[in-house]
């Protein structure tokens, strides 16, 4: 039990008055070196912690403390942890899951938020956040009317800032871009560590699908796309270093796959790969045991492991340790670095999230692109 | 040489102007902007800055002309780089062992109490073990940038000697050169190529961050928290040397753990006697002919906002300027 929910407890039932002044008073989760608190404040029949962490239960019992209202569970948690969850809250028999009321950090995805507990030592990099002193990069659009699926798709473009036609650059495609400016603060991230010299000036392309569980899951028609279609256009429109080391793919979860999926087809065009949580389900024998949604990823990767070629020359690859992923990335990294690729591998105490990538990303960046930090002092 | 002064980054505050004035040094005005690379010219701030015409030297530009009307000198110059370039990895590669056994001893009794007769004897051994390194390196580019000058005589290449020409042309009525920060390396290797060693000594020069390492005698890259790379200090090229014995730390506060003094204390004595000077935004350091010649610095004539890294790596004030008791 955390000391302050100790100090509460300790002469028996605490009045109203104490329990609000607690409220008041206390950050919520209580944070201790060992471990999390959380606490609920609420009428209720039960209430569950819901986190997604591998290896612990999907839902664990919040206790309620005797004569109050108040709801609480303990966790170990390991410093520099950061996880997220809700609380499932049941009343009169229904349960509905809610956000930490007590806990104003949440953290936002395409499938709407959720709360975030910053375990002990854990802080969210400053190089995420805007910096005044920064110069801010610019969007550009580009419509690709003909494609490898047959129709109209857009593509976004970030210029780095003090872009100009006379320099080359290298390049970027970032699968799921909007979700990485939006959920990820990329335009943060490459505005900060282009401006820092610790990435170099790049062009940055950030793709969408509309059917990524498809399209992501080792297709043939989206490494086309990347390949010939995106990559072609880019080539016509804009100064371009142009050689495979300077092209590079990122992805998370299925975008990972869709990365390296394209770079195996496409042998020595892009030689940089970003992949963070990669969705790498395979099978030794038998089938996969994840959703059939996989099915095709499994094949990919089951192909992959059996002929991994050269599909890049340096990789980033970084898992979090709370999700059940880590198996299938730790999976892969002996054969990705016996096939001869340069890579450099991360773990981090997080889950399957937008914050987790994000805040790999300075590493993952600055090892694919390094920038002239070493060379340069303005 | 009139005089020579050292400022920190002009950003996010400039303090050029204020340089200027505390030295009394009025233009006109010629400005290098070679570190800026393909920005080079773009000095619309740094005029509004100093309130006057400013005249773009182009030796960025200039160099690239030269390179391409004299591809025997440009072929040459690239072997020469990519020489360097296998030196520069190869002494990080010995740098590297060299540098942890050396800071392994100094992190050793680093609880307060003195060190013990051996531990000061291992110290001291380490220290020298890093200063023959450096010094080997340095000696070994110079060798490189002198067998290079003896094989191309800017007099023997009509593109080189006619864009010297030109340049001091342009520099004819200039009084105060002014030199950016930037890439040290391709600012450096510009002015080399143009032989601005001999010609910025008939002015005042004024130069901030990578200018003012490349006018001292050994420009030493630094960085303790890249996000890559294994964050050893390392001697990089030999400079103009228009001042001499010290060693110029642009961006200081934000590139090197200063609260680390077993850190620091490493790097002051790597460099002794070269003194290491902090050149953070605000500082300034201007010297003037006159000093005796020998004399390891030239006459330090004013000094603001820097700082001196010393050898039990705290960092302390600098001598008083000359002339002051």
């Amino acid at each position: 039990m955390h000391p302050a929910l100790r100090r509460l407890t300790a002469g028996g039932a605490p009045d109203m008055a104490r329990v609000h002044e607690f409220l008041e008073r206390e950050r919520f989760p209580l944070v201790a070196r060992d471990g999390v608190t959380f606490v609920f404040s609420g009428d209720a029949e039960a209430v569950n912690l819901r986190c997604w962490i591998a290896g612990l239960p999907a839902s664990q019992p919040l206790e309620r403390i005797e004569g109050t209202s108040l709801w609480a569970r303990h966790i170990e948690l390991p410093e520099n942890s950061r996880i997220e969850y809700k609380f499932e809250v049941v009343r009169r028999g229904h349960g509905e899951w809610l956000l930490d009321p007590l806990n104003a950090a949440q953290a936002t995805d395409p499938f709407g938020a959720n709360s975030v507990c910053q375990g002990w030592g854990y802080a969210s990099p400053e190089w995420t956040f805007e910096d005044p002193q920064a110069r801010r990069g610019s969007f550009d659009e580009l419509g690709l009317e003909q494609t490898a699926f047959g129709e109209r798709r857009a593509v976004r473009i970030y210029l780095p800032a003090r872009f100009r036609r006379t320099r080359r650059y290298p390049l970027l495609i970032i699968h799921d871009g909007a979700d990485y400016l939006r959920y990820a603060a990329m335009r943060n991230v490459l505005d900060n560590l282009i401006h820092r010299l610790e990435v170099a000036p790049l062009i940055v392309a950030l793709t969408e699908s509309p059917h990524r569980l498809v399209e992501y899951a080792g297709d043939e028609s989206h490494a086309r796309f990347l390949a010939h279609d995106v990559l072609g256009a880019l080539r016509a429109r804009l100064p371009l270093t142009d050689t495979a080391e300077t092209r590079g793919l990122m992805g998370a979860s299925f975008g990972a796959v869709a990365a390296l999926h394209a770079a195996w087809r496409f042998p020595g065009t892009f030689g940089r790969l970003l992949l963070q949580s990669g969705s790498f389900a395979f099978s030794d024998l038998g089938e996969h045991r994840r959703s059939p949604a996989f099915d095709p990823v499994a094949r990919f990767v089951n192909a992959f492991r059996a002929a991994p070629g050269s599909p890049a020359q340096k990789m980033y690859m970084s898992c979090g340790v709370y999700e059940s992923l880590i198996y299938e990335n730790r999976s892969l990294l002996p054969l990705l670095r016996d096939s001869g690729i340069d890579v450099r591998y991360e773990e981090a105490r997080d889950g399957h999230n937008w914050q987790n990538w994000r805040d790999r990303s300075r590493a993952g960046l600055s090892w694919l692109f390094p920038g002239p930090l070493w060379m340069v002092y303005e | 040489m009139e005089s020579v002064t050292l400022l920190g980054p002009q950003l996010p505050e400039p303090n050029l102007r204020a340089a200027l004035t505390a030295a009394g040094l009025a233009g006109p005005f010629a400005s290098i902007s070679a570190g800026w690379q393909e920005r080079e010219g773009e000095i619309e701030e740094l005029q509004r800055h100093v309130g006057a015409p400013v005249i773009d030297l182009q030796i960025y530009a200039r160099s690239e002309a030269v390179f391409a009307a004299d591809p025997e000198l440009r072929d040459a110059h690239r072997a020469r780089q990519a020489q360097l370039q296998e030196m520069q990895e190869l002494y990080g590669l010995q740098l590297n062992h060299a540098k942890q056994a050396a800071r392994e001893l100094f992190e050793r009794g680093a609880n307060g109490l003195a060190p013990g007769p051996l531990l000061r004897v291992a110290r001291r051994r380490a220290v020298a073990a890093l200063r023959r390194l450096d010094r080997a390196h340095f000696a070994a580019i110079r060798r490189v940038h002198s067998q290079f000058d003896a094989r191309f005589d800017p007099a023997t290449r009509p593109a080189l000697r006619a864009a010297v020409q030109a340049l001091r042309h342009d520099l004819a009525d200039a009084r105060v050169v002014l030199i950016a920060g930037g890439h040290v390396a391709a600012l450096l290797n510009r002015l080399r190529l143009l032989g601005a060693a001999s010609w910025l000594r008939e002015r005042a020069v004024v130069a901030w961050s990578a200018g003012a390492m490349a006018l001292t005698e050994c420009v030493v890259l630094f960085h303790d928290r890249p996000p890559q790379g294994a964050a050893n200090a390392e001697v990089f090229d030999a400079g103009l040397g228009l001042v001499r014995g010290i060693v110029a730390l642009p961006h200081a506060q934000n590139r090197l753990d200063l609260h680390d003094s077993a850190r620091m204390a490493l790097f002051a004595r790597r460099f002794a006697p070269g003194v290491c000077i902090t050149l953070d935004p605000g500082a300034c350091l201007h010297f003037e002919v006159g000093g005796d010649p020998a004399a390891t610095w030239p006459r330090l004539a004013l000094h603001a906002a820097t700082f001196q890294l010393g050898r039990d790596g705290a960092l302390g004030q600098l001598p008083p300027p000359a002339g002051v008791a």
